[in-house]
């Protein structure tokens, strides 16, 4: 069986800077796997390589088997790689309910009819409902996105990538910014996602990776630099010396 | 492991918040049998109803466009002079003589033509598709122009209009131009009304909202792009069409740059976004511009412009209140034109000064307005969310 996501000497150049340089990446269905790195490490930049917002220099990106390096972003959402922004990128003037609703009706491939009203189909706001429970987000689901806390919309961002139900979820970072008394409330909802579904985590904090993950990859001006088990990468010397050590300065 | 069935209770709720948005208020029905009641109060005013619906359904589509998918047109009467042109010559030329089918033919084609030119909009910012969009309709004007089947710069003459549906006779007081027009604009507006409230509908709000988002959730954003575009063309070349046909005579003031810019301003004057703002707009529009034609038939653009600027510095309504008691004090004190201005730029210049001012005046009315409403709303509608219109 091949792994659900892959990458093969994938190179990202912005004019003369390489983002991304030669990563060859291989991560395993149901895995939960993280992404490290110092700032600028080019994280991110991978991120949107898998996800079709950007095109690779070269290289290719296969997703269960399938060449998806050329597929634009949104029709690898409907082969199921979904994915969480570092800085909110949500609807500010739909609610929480609009917009799980939105993306659970385009799932549905019912994006396109105009002759439905929104909610005409029960199964789409039972499903919609369902997530934003699961989500603590049912009791604020008629507010304007723009108007609740920062933790809620932190919430959102998660609960809208689910509403794809991908295979493969990409999170950038989601507890970025989140006030300690909400931190607890987003690690829960990640520690809770399905089992189903890969997850590939970026993050900063070192507490929520080792918890997490079972698999880290450590990247270092965009080059895969160690991959292995959370207690390998830990115990590594030259992890020690870029990564960790760098965190134990600052 | 976290209870995966949805809470009934909530599911309701979630329904019945929805259904909330597509039900018709009060206001909107309170509107439409206004609109019919025109038809039989305001006989000797059908000339200029008529064109007010026109404009209204013209509005209409622009609103779609930039209210709900966020694309900015300086260039929308392309397609009005080009359903306009079409209707013209299908009717002179005798190609479809029934008016109802030459007007959905008419529209057809204005809907190809923005298919086709809705890939131009797609790329880049507000800058470009302002560029875009005006340079399509200036494309399309000289091509009017030169070509001998639009007529020209005479226009498109000797059109004349069969019985609409066989039976009912363009009269000379336009009541049947009017009445029809008004069937027109309805019809489409539910169309536009469904569209809006559907799940594509809340597809090009997300588009309009953040369209990275909108494809991270599998969303083709171009693809929705093309098709609103197209179908606020069409609807835009009906408009034009419906005007060939009620006045009898295309002329190449349909695909001005002027009729674009109204149109926007209209949209402006009464919000994008919630439908209803194109048609308000088209109502005062007209209604001012044709008062003020008549009281001041020389300048009357001058009192217009003072209105939307003052609108734009103290809110649209007090603005516009505002703008209308400087034209009162003029008018009543018969000033000449000269010494009009000089008095309105001292009272906007004492206005703009004292500006923060009147802006905390004018927003404790407004507050105390807002809690009236509510509190009035709360009496006569069951309980359900309101759906605020967007500026």
């Amino acid at each position: 069986m091949p792994p659900v996501l892959e990458t093969k000497g994938l190179i990202k150049q912005f004019g003369g800077i390489t983002a991304t340089n030669d990563v060859s990446l291989i991560i395993e269905k149901g895995a939960r796997h993280a992404l490290i790195g110092p700032n600028g490490a080019g994280k991110t930049t991978i991120i949107n390589l898998l996800t079709g917002v950007l095109r690779p220099t070269a290289g290719t990106i296969w997703l269960d088997g399938q060449d998806i390096t050329n597929l634009e972003a949104h029709k690898r959402v409907q082969l199921g790689i979904a994915r969480t922004f570092q800085i909110n990128q949500l609807f500010a003037e739909l609610t929480p309910l609009e917009t799980i609703g939105l993306a659970v009706s385009e799932r549905m491939e019912l994006g396109r009819q105009w002759w439905r009203t929104v909610g005409s189909k029960a199964i789409v706001i039972e499903e919609s409902v369902e997530i934003l429970q699961r989500f603590h987000l049912a009791d604020v689901m008629d507010e304007r996105t723009v108007n609740l806390p920062y933790g809620k919309q932190r919430l959102l961002e998660i609960a809208l990538a689910i509403a794809c139900r991908p295979r493969v979820l990409l999170l950038d970072e989601p507890a970025a910014g989140v006030p300690e008394a909400q931190r607890r409330d987003i690690l829960d909802a990640v520690a809770a996602l399905p089992d189903d579904v890969t997850v590939l985590l970026i993050e900063h904090d070192m507490d929520i990776v080792f918890s997490f993950a079972d698999r880290i990859s450590v990247l270092v001006n965009g080059a895969l630099f160690v991959e292995g088990p959370p207690e390998e990468v830990a115990a590594d010397p030259r992890v020690k010396a870029v990564y960790l050590g760098e965190e134990a300065h600052a | 492991m976290i209870d995966r069935a949805a809470n009934p209770q909530l599911v309701a709720q979630a329904h019945g918040l929805l259904a909330s948005r597509t039900r018709w208020s009060v206001l909107e029905i309170a509107f439409w049998l206004v609109a019919l009641a025109s038809i039989f109060l305001l006989q000797s005013k059908h000339l200029i109803l008529t064109e007010i619906a026109i404009l209204a359904l013209f509005a209409l589509s622009l609103d779609l466009l930039l209210g709900y998918a966020g694309i900015v047109s300086l260039g929308h009467a392309a397609f009005f002079g080009f359903g306009a042109y079409c209707a013209g010559i299908l009717a002179k030329y005798g190609i479809i003589k029934e008016p109802v089918l030459a007007l959905l033919a008419s529209g057809i084609a204005a809907m190809a033509l923005g298919f086709v030119t809705s890939f131009l909009v797609l790329r880049g910012s507000d800058l470009t598709r302002l560029m875009v969009t005006l340079g399509v309709a200036l494309v399309l004007r000289e091509i009017a122009n030169r070509l001998e089947i639009t007529g020209g710069a005479d226009g498109l003459q000797g059109v004349v209009m069969e019985p609409i549906l066989g039976h009912f006779q363009f009269d000379i007081f336009g009541k049947t131009a009017y009445v029809y027009s008004l069937i027109v604009l309805f019809i489409l507006f539910l169309i536009a009304r469904r569209i809006v409230h559907s799940p594509f509908g809340l597809s090009l709000r997300s588009v309009k909202g953040n369209p990275l988002r909108a494809s991270a959730v599998g969303i083709h954003v171009n693809g929705r792009l093309v098709a609103i575009y197209t179908i606020a063309a069409g609807m835009a070349g009906v408009a034009g069409a419906l005007l060939t046909q009620a006045t009898q005579f295309a002329s190449l003031s349909v695909l001005d740059f002027e009729r674009s810019a109204d149109v926007l301003l209209i949209l402006i004057i009464g919000g994008a976004g919630y439908l209803y703002g194109g048609l308000i707009g088209a109502v005062l529009f007209k209604l001012v511009q044709d008062y003020l034609a008549n009281v001041t038939p020389q300048y009357w653009q001058f009192w217009l412009g003072l209105a939307l600027v003052m609108m734009i510095l103290f809110g649209r309504v007090y603005g516009a209140v505002m703008a209308a008691l400087i034209f009162a004090v003029c008018t009543a004190l018969k000033l000449p034109f000269m010494q009009s201005i000089v008095f309105t730029v001292a009272v906007v210049a004492t206005l703009g000064i004292a500006r923060p001012h009147i802006l905390r005046w004018t927003s404790a009315i407004t507050a105390r307005a807002v809690a009236v409403q509510a509190g009035l709303k709360a009496r006569f509608t069951r309980k359900g969310s309101d759906h605020a219109p967007g500026a």
